[in-house]
């Protein structure tokens, strides 16, 4: 077990709340701020993005694209090219929703170091309904070579995320959320692109979180230990590279895993987990997170709990499966 | 920096370009005739004349720049930059095979001297205005061009025009782009699959500054990338009138020959047009 501090009071109806995106918002500021070359682009949505901290302070080294996100990706892949540190801004529907093959052939396979932010991801984006509601950015951009791709768990994390991915040299997807979400990280916990961090020690089941689900997957693992299940909880904010290290640890240990995303199970996260199990050790998994079907409009709470991505709902599918499959020994 | 070319060396210096396509397609067995053959003059006068580069070091901070947003006509910048020293001309015969710097689109990190990577139309504009805006903007550097070369059916892409509408409003004056007019995409005619007229106006709308040109004449292109450089305000875009398949008969005006190689009985005959311009001169004058 590493040295992540978590935040004392994790279940407290007072946990300080703040959306992942203005973490970032703060994060972008502090990057520009340590490097002159870092420059971010707008497709429309500043102010809803928080790139408007980095425009206020930076104003000679925003750009407004418009919007036109095939030209966001593509313009920063020149700013690139003539090494500048490009962070592009846009909701994931549309960023990388609509501009996928650019981010491929002028980024990925060109090797510009460009930073794709997709705000905005999930199904909590709310009201909006399914059309800005993305669930398959995570898919989309792992499947990418040469690109790294991190959902960090809240906006502390999404700050120090944000630094990391400026100075990693690297196409990099920065995945945020509209919605204000609990704070269970401190100043002080670890980040690092690459690593993931067992945040509570259990033996029956290994539950692994991506994004702002990690916290879900703590309330969870509470409600789990009522009723007789040590549940280990494992947060990989980096989807892509895996640290199959540590991730392979909690499984050995466990002989069963869930893992919990706010997107499309299919080929996301728990698509990447299921590629590592089978290849590695081979278990019981249960993927929580979208199940081949769109969102719609709603509240934010309203629709988690519809799918089933609260602790609450996590906690009873986890049982019933811990339940009906046990264990695996090698 | 090697001695300016004069106009006469510049055109067999085309010719040599064009001759290298047809060995390279021969040998590669796929790839683009009609384009590549139809910019050989752009080309070669932008890497002989009118750009400031140094072969020898491909990443000299002080280089102009050139972007090719229709990929598929990369052999002749392959051909161009052989001919100019970025690598040996024997290299060129490797176009498209397993292993080779000279992949069948151009790839940025295959081969030094290329800027981009290209093939799917419709980014390279763009990834050339992002460039200019920070010599522009953020470099304050006036002293560096962008050159961009464009294929007609390109424009049917929206990205090209989004980069129209971003170059036009940051008034990109260092981006240059020539746009290959030679009437043909796969499925033929542009005027059949989808119309671009009236082409000038849209540009000018967009808030370049256009000229049109004889993409054939060495001279008129020349002149007006210089035309382009003094133009201030605005970006340029030189629409270049050229025909597809250019210096070989029986491929001008085909778009069949877009996406097609010649075989060796075709490349044959398609270098001795290209040695005797098309039957003009004996072959002996061209050594």
């Amino acid at each position: 077990m590493n040295d992540f501090s978590l935040q004392s009071e994790l279940f407290s109806d007072d946990i300080k709340q703040e959306a992942t995106r203005v973490g970032f918002g703060r994060g972008l500021k502090a990057a520009g701020e340590a490097s002159e070359q870092v420059v971010a682009l707008s497709a429309d949505l500043t102010e809803s993005t928080q790139i408007s901290l980095f425009k206020e302070a930076f104003p000679e080294r925003f750009i407004e694209i418009g919007v036109a996100e095939q030209n966001l990706v593509t313009v920063a892949s020149g700013l690139a090219r003539a090494g500048k540190i490009p962070f592009t801004s846009s909701y994931a529907a549309f960023s990388p929703g609509r501009n996928w093959e650019q981010i491929r052939t002028t980024i990925c396979l060109n090797d510009m170091p460009v930073k794709i932010v997709g705000s905005h991801a999930g199904i909590s984006v709310g009201p909006d309904g399914a059309t800005h509601q993305m669930l398959e950015d995570i898919a989309l951009m792992r499947v990418l070579p040469n690109m790294v791709v991190v959902a960090p768990g809240d906006s502390v994390e999404a700050e120090k995320a944000t630094k990391a991915i400026a100075v990693n040299g690297k196409p990099s997807y920065l995945r945020l959320a509209r919605e204000k979400t609990p704070i269970f990280s401190t100043d002080d916990s670890p980040f690092e692109i690459g690593k993931a961090y067992v945040l509570r020690e259990g033996n029956d089941v290994a539950l692994l979180g991506t994004g702002t689900m990690t916290y879900q997957l703590l309330v969870a693992a509470r409600r789990l230990e009522e009723r007789g299940v040590q549940a280990e909880v494992v947060h990989v904010p980096t989807v892509k590279p895996l640290d199959k290290a540590t991730i392979l640890a909690s499984l050995r240990k466990t002989g069963r895993a869930v893992t919990a995303e706010e997107a499309q199970i299919a080929g996301g996260f728990g698509g990447a987990i299921a590629e590592l199990v089978t290849e590695n050790m081979p278990l019981p998994l249960l993927r929580l997170g979208m199940k081949d079907r769109f969102g719609e409009s709603g509240a934010p709470n309203e629709l988690l709990d519809h799918f089933g991505l609260t602790g609450e709902k996590m906690a009873d599918e986890i049982k019933q499966f811990c339940d009906r499959v046990p264990r695996y020994h090698q | 920096m090697q001695a300016p070319l004069t106009l006469g060396q510049l055109e067999k210096k085309a010719n040599d370009v064009r001759q290298d396509i047809i060995h390279m397609l021969e040998a590669a067995g796929s790839g683009h005739s009609a384009g590549p053959l139809g910019l050989a003059d752009i080309v070669t006068a932008l890497y002989f004349n009118i750009m400031n580069i140094r072969p020898e070091e491909p990443e000299w901070p002080e280089r102009d720049m050139f972007f090719l947003s229709n990929g598929h006509c990369v052999p002749v910048q392959y051909a161009t930059m052989a001919e100019r020293g970025y690598f040996d001309v024997d290299e060129l015969t490797t176009l498209r095979k397993f292993g080779s710097r000279l992949q069948g689109h151009p790839e940025r990190t295959m081969l030094p001297g290329l800027e981009n990577t290209s093939g799917p139309l419709g980014s390279g504009l763009s990834q050339a205005a992002g460039y200019a805006y920070s010599l522009q903007y953020l470099d304050n550097n006036k002293h560096r061009f962008v050159y961009v070369i464009t294929g007609d059916g390109e424009l049917d892409e929206g990205n090209i025009w989004e980069a129209a509408m971003f170059a036009g409003k940051y008034k990109l004056s260092q981006l240059i782009v020539f746009i290959d007019r030679n009437n043909i995409q796969i499925d033929g005619s542009t005027d059949d699959v989808m119309p671009l007229e009236d082409l000038r106006g849209k540009w000018e709308s967009f808030g370049w500054h256009v000229q049109e040109i004889d993409g054939h004449n060495i001279e008129s292109v020349i002149d007006a990338a210089s035309m382009a450089r003094a133009i201030t305000g605005k970006p340029s875009a030189i629409i270049a009138h050229t025909i597809p398949g250019k210096g070989v008969d029986f491929m001008e005006y085909d778009y069949k020959w877009h996406g097609s190689p010649p075989n060796s009985e075709q490349a044959k005959e398609a270098l001795m047009k290209l040695r005797t311009l098309n039957g003009k001169i004996t072959p002996g004058h061209m050594a």
